[in-house]
């Protein structure tokens, strides 16, 4: 069987303003007809370079210095600029990341998609609808007739997703390079997207050259896996084999530093030091600085690819059977994962934080006088408890209203209704003075590490503002201890954020959340914009820091690994109201509440065992200004009843801890 | 003492201006990532050749800028020294042969004739109509029909000759210093200084500075014994007045700015900082202010304050004094009606900015409102401020032309572009045609606006994030030419995964 897509020795450059850095350094891989190949690893490997040196869409400052580029044969860095013309979108097509971007807000999903047809088929008028209805009708989009003149913002994210399928689709493409479909998307939506790439892959028989840095992607849709490091492809074999046994040490690492519920108790495994600056030229192994095993050969030469029966590629010294007799210890260390001192403050049941049916409607407003027309209701009748020193996690898809909730307890937002009652003492409806010196208890975590710090304040200044505000004493050893606490070396306070990458900057922002002695931290996704490695880095410290200072979180996501991993109970909210709450291995193991479960299976697992079956989810979350009669979840509810459409389900108990607010649980009590 | 200073309001902001420059660059000089895009502005050829040509008028425009009276001899009755009603310059002083030769009337750039024909009396009685000589232009010479000529390419031939003179030298002592600094030979030092291989465009200045140099040069050895622009209609030289003309509009373009920025900046962030009905208020003002037709506001304005300086004539001691609070108060009307455009702006950055999460951060801590304002929102707008300015400096210039032609400008006893194209109108229809008073405003307000616009240019191009990454781009496309093809050395080659790797079917 030939190859679809022959990469060897590929070398990418990128002219940045002072230095050359070496963005894809001899990448060679084959891609065979029909599968999936992923490329993984984490951002800044050079993964989205190798798919834009394939289009030959490399930005200005980027120029291939060496290798080929073979497309069933034919050599691509060879072609002239029109017959490359040619053959992007007809013979390979892209998907990016980002739905809303991807799109021209300004035509219609019909026109984006007739413009490929006409420029690959020279089809137009009648014909070219019928057949941009045949392709949207394969991506499901629903009621495809109508949909197909209007314009991209009239579409979800996930269903845009779909329409840029189809236009990648239009051409009939050999090779679909996906640069992190559903990176951006949420996790039930990415169910959707997932299945449907695989569907289309095997009626079609594309080839797909994913490109991930999510495991449990990989594990859902790959046949094979190269993992990318630092510009070159450190191992590569079949999914089932990588997922068995993964030979690299980084590979091992990526694995042990995912959270879940096994590594509850213990902290999780970190890659120490960074990613390695591309700028310079390599004399040994690129892992060898961070790698617990790496030994004197590791830095002084090379590796080679080591020549395995079983296609499982690996580029290591510790597999190179000829140097093996080199090896000192030949008993490759288990990754050690750094032992969290479980010195569990005493769980005194103190409550800290009482929500009760707090509500947060934003007015629409219409017309001359503004008069109000409608409610966004972003949150509507949230009871929540936090205890002293423990974590609950707030989870639920974007635009359910989670972070308002977060925001609105710190009274950022003003809250429309309800009450939030901290150390017993009522937060809402105080002036702006009286709030102030109760700020120094509480305090908040932002997602963007890049957006949370003042680009143009010194470190120093960043953690000082909030003890200044509050008439905290301030002195500079404070602050060095601060930063000592949260894993940074004190002479870095003289720097300005833009010179720490993302994992620093959010330690950062973690060191100005306690520089006042917070009780309560509200933690708004603080890992989602953070590598997995890195992910495992704040997870730690904030889980060291819950035990040493005895820190309630808010811990707000969407990630339930994460959950699985860091908190205490969990409360899953669908689009402004919490569906189900209780402890986090009575909610996460026996869920009740249908959407809780369609939630879980749809998350993408590693562990074979751990498997669910999925339980598909039709359609988008409806919009929270006019929210489905009765029980909000009964359009997309598989299990739904007549009751469900009438009205909203009162609270059920299942246990001492656990509470569901759904019908089929109301309905057994009752019978 | 031999004079008495005098300072005009005007005067006073230019001095404050010069102060709070001085401070800035100090500052910006301390702290890395302000100074990083000024450097991005060094190294950009035609703004640094801009601003070499700015600096020489902004030098004019303060020796134009410190004022005095001079002594007058003898004393009053009462014993106390009398100074004279003319308020002079340094710049006066400086230029004061060509302050004083003053003809009859109009006389052509480098003439020794006048322009029009006089009745002279002939040594033998006779009258005569011809083309007299001009009292001082050319009256070195014995015969101007033969000499003129000749004279005058000796005296540019001379004014290159110290020019290149006084280049070399300049060069010499530059490179000195770079090789030093360096750590080159002087040799290759000039050779990478003349291969404009250095990362900031010393070659480019060096350019422009040749050119001025020659300029300069030329005009002080004619100036010396010719008008080199010409005289007016009172016989008073067009080059003088084209020099006074630069403080004006220097004037004109900064202090507006000064007076304009404290508007837009408080209002802009306010409005978008406070939202609500705050928000309405600063829109509809400005929205307002921005349909009454601007040249009607100013002409109602300036024409009341020249009623009131002339019902209170005895609130000014000279005339310098009248046109000055004229000129300031042009600046203040001018700077009232142009705010809105930056406020604008400012109000669309600071909506985006108050959603940031460090200002929602701030927020979390208590951090009050005008602390917020001035620590997190003022630094990260000042950029936008930074750029608005450079570019309305010579919309303003401009308009201070089309506002003096109109006659709502400044004084008419005050020497500015839009004077003296006012009055090059007639002149322009007179037979035969004057030309070279509006030939010499053009061409010094078209160096000033030009220079002003192309160093505009630059600093909005080290400024502006959008465009830093084109400018980024030619400089990479320019080093690419340079330095490849690099080496396509043959690497060992991996063995990869064979055609015959197992397939398996997704789950």
């Amino acid at each position: 069987m030939s190859s679809l897509l022959e990469i060897k020795n590929l070398k990418t450059m990128l002219h940045t303003s002072n230095k050359s850095v070496r963005a894809v350094d001899g990448l060679t891989i084959k891609i065979q007809k029909g599968e999936t190949f992923a490329l993984l690893g984490e951002s800044g490997c050079g993964k989205s370079m190798t798919a834009l040196s394939i289009m030959r869409l490399l930005p200005d400052a980027g120029e291939i210095v060496a290798g080929s580029i073979k497309l069933s044969g034919e050599e691509l860095l060879l072609l002239p600029e029109m017959d490359m013309r040619n053959l992007r979108g007809k013979h390979i097509s892209m998907i990016f990341q980002e739905p809303m971007l991807s799109l021209n807000p300004v035509m219609t999903i019909a026109e984006q998609i007739g413009e490929v047809l006409h420029r690959h088929f020279h089809i137009r008028g009648k014909s070219s609808n019928e057949r941009i209805l045949e392709i949207l009708n394969q991506v499901g989009i629903p009621d495809a007739v109508q949909r197909m003149h209007e314009y991209p913002f009239q579409f979800s994210g996930g269903m845009k997703q779909r329409v840029m399928i189809a236009m990648a689709l239009a051409g009939e493409p050999e090779l679909l390079i996906a640069d992190e479909p559903t990176t951006a998307l949420d996790v039930t939506i990415q169910a959707q997207v997932l299945d449907l790439m695989r569907n289309l892959q095997q009626r079609s028989g594309m080839a797909i050259l994913l490109i991930t840095h999510d495991l449990g992607v990989v594990a859902e849709m790959a046949h094979r896996v190269a993992v990318m490091y630092a510009g070159e492809i450190i191992e590569s074999a079949t999914r089932e084999a990588f997922f068995k046994t993964p030979l690299h040490p980084y590979s091992k690492k990526l694995f042990a530093s995912l959270p879940g519920k096994y590594s509850r108790e213990q902290g999780l495994a970190v890659i120490s030091g960074n990613v390695p600056s591309l700028s310079q030229t390599f004399t040994g192994c690129r892992f060898a600085d961070r790698c617990d095993d790496a030994w004197d050969l590791c830095h002084q030469k090379i590796p080679l690819w080591n020549t395995p029966p079983d296609n499982h590629y690996v580029r290591c010294h510790l597999f190179n059977t000829n140097q093996s007799s080199n090896q000192p210890n030949a008993t490759a260390k288990e990754p050690t994962p750094i032992p969290i001192v479980s010195q569990k403050i005493a769980s005194t049941s103190n409550e800290l934080l009482r929500v009760t049916n707090l509500k947060v409607y934003f007015p629409i407003r219409k017309g001359l006088i503004k008069r109000i027309a409608g409610n966004v209701m972003a949150v509507d009748g949230v009871s929540l408890t936090i205890p002293q020193g423990k974590t609950i996690a707030l989870v639920g898809e974007s635009g359910c209203g989670k972070t308002t909730v977060g925001k609105s307890i710190l009274q950022l937002i003003k809250p429309t209704a309800g009450s939030v009652l901290f150390n017993g003492q009522e937060l809402v409806g105080l002036e702006r003075k009286q709030l102030r010196e109760k700020r120094a208890d509480f305090q908040i975590i932002f997602q963007d590490p890049y957006s949370s710090l003042n680009p143009r304040m010194l470190i120093v200044d960043i953690i000082k503002e909030g003890m200044a505000a509050l008439n905290n004493h301030s002195d500079e050893a404070e602050i060095d201890t601060l930063l000592k606490h949260v894993g940074l070396p004190p002479e870095t306070k003289r720097r300005y954020p833009h010179e720490f990458s993302g994992g620093q900057r959010q330690r950062i922002a973690i060191a100005r959340a306690l520089a006042v002695n917070p009780k309560l931290i509200i933690c708004d996704e603080p890992t989602s914009a953070l590598d997995v490695s890195v992910q495992a880095q704040i997870l730690n410290l904030l889980k060291s820091l819950q035990n040493s200072l005895g820190i309630a979180y808010l811990f707000i996501t969407h990630n339930l690994s994460v959950v699985e991993h860091i908190a205490d109970n969990v409360a899953v909210m669908y689009l402004g109201r919490i569906v189900e709450q209780g402890c986090v291995d009575d909610v996460l193991h026996d869920p009740k509440h249908p959407y809780t479960q369609a939630l879980l299976s749809a998350v993408p697992t590693i562990n074979e065992k751990d498997k669910r079956k999925v339980i598909p989810l039709k359609g988008d979350l409806p919009s929270p200004s006019a929210p489905p009669s009765g029980c909000h979840f009964h359009p997309r509810c598989p299990q739904a009843m007549s009751i469900c459409r009438e009205t909203y389900p009162e609270i059920t108990a299942i246990n001492s801890t656990q509470t569901v607010q759904c019908h089929l649980y109301s309905q057994k009590q009752d019978s | 003492m031999p004079f008495e200073p005098v300072i005009l309001w005007t005067d006073a902001l230019i001095y404050i201006l010069v102060v709070l420059v001085t401070a800035l660059s100090w500052h910006v000089r301390r702290s890395e990532h302000m100074l990083a895009p000024w450097r991005r502005v060094g190294h950009s050829a035609s703004g640094m050749s801009a601003f070499t040509l700015l600096l020489f008028f902004v030098v004019i425009g303060l020796l134009d800028s410190v004022h005095f009276r001079p002594a007058l001899e003898g004393k009053n009755s009462s014993g106390e020294q009398i100074y004279s009603a003319e308020v002079l310059s340094i710049f006066d002083v400086i230029a004061t042969p060509l302050r004083t030769r003053v003809e009859k009337t109009y006389s052509a750039p480098l003439s020794a004739h006048l322009y029009a024909k006089e009745t002279i009396e002939l040594p033998d009685g006779g009258r005569a109509r011809e083309f007299s000589r001009l009292e001082f232009g050319g009256s070195h010479l014995e015969d101007p029909k033969k000499q003129l000529f000749n004279d005058i390419t000796q005296r540019t031939a001379a004014g290159v000759g110290y020019a290149i003179l006084l280049w070399v030298l300049l060069v010499a002592w530059l490179n000195t210093n770079l090789a030093r600094h360096h750590k080159l030979s002087f040799i290759q030092s000039l050779r990478n200084l003349w291969l404009g291989e250095m990362a900031f465009p010393w070659r480019a200045i060096l350019i422009t500075l040749a050119i001025m140099l020659s300029l300069f040069f030329i005009t002080v050895m004619l100036a010396s014994h010719y008008h080199v622009f010409g005289t007016d209609k009172v016989g008073q030289d067009v080059l003088y007045h084209s020099l006074k003309s630069i403080r004006t509009a220097l004037v004109i373009g900064a202090l507006t700015t000064l007076i304009m920025l404290p508007f837009a900046l408080l209002l802009g962030i306010m409005a978008g900082y406070f939202r609500g009905w705050i928000d309405d208020v600063i829109q509809y003002t400005y929205t307002t202010l921005n349909s009454i037709p601007s040249v009607l506001l100013i002409a109602a304005a300036v024409l009341m304050m020249q009623v009131y300086i002339e019902t209170h004539p005895e609130l000014f001691e000279t005339t310098a004094e009248r046109a000055d609070l004229r000129l300031l108060f042009l600046c203040i009307i001018l700077g009232l009606t142009s705010w809105t455009g930056l406020c604008r702006l400012l109000r669309a950055e600071t909506l985006k900015l108050r959603e940031m999460e460090y200002i929602q951060a701030a927020h979390a801590f208590g951090v009050s409102h005008w602390r917020i304002i001035s620590r997190h929102i003022l630094p990260n707008v000042m950029h936008i401020v930074l750029i608005a300015t450079v570019m309305d400096f010579s919309g303003l210039v401009l308009a201070e032309a089309v506002l003096s032609y109109v006659g709502v400008g400044v004084d008419p006893s005050m020497i500015s572009f839009g004077t003296m194209i006012n009055g090059a109108r007639l002149e322009i229809a007179r037979e035969p045609v004057v030309w070279w008073t509006l030939i010499a405003a053009f061409g010094f307000m078209f160096t000033l606006v030009l220079s002003a616009n192309l160093f505009a240019d630059a600093v909005q191009n080290a400024f502006d994030p959008r465009t830093k990454t084109l400018s980024e781009k030619s400089s990479i496309l320019k080093r690419k030419k340079r330095h490849f093809p690099t080496s396509r050395e043959s690497e060992p080659k991996p063995p990869f995964p064979s055609a015959n790797a197992k397939k398996t079917p997704p789950s």
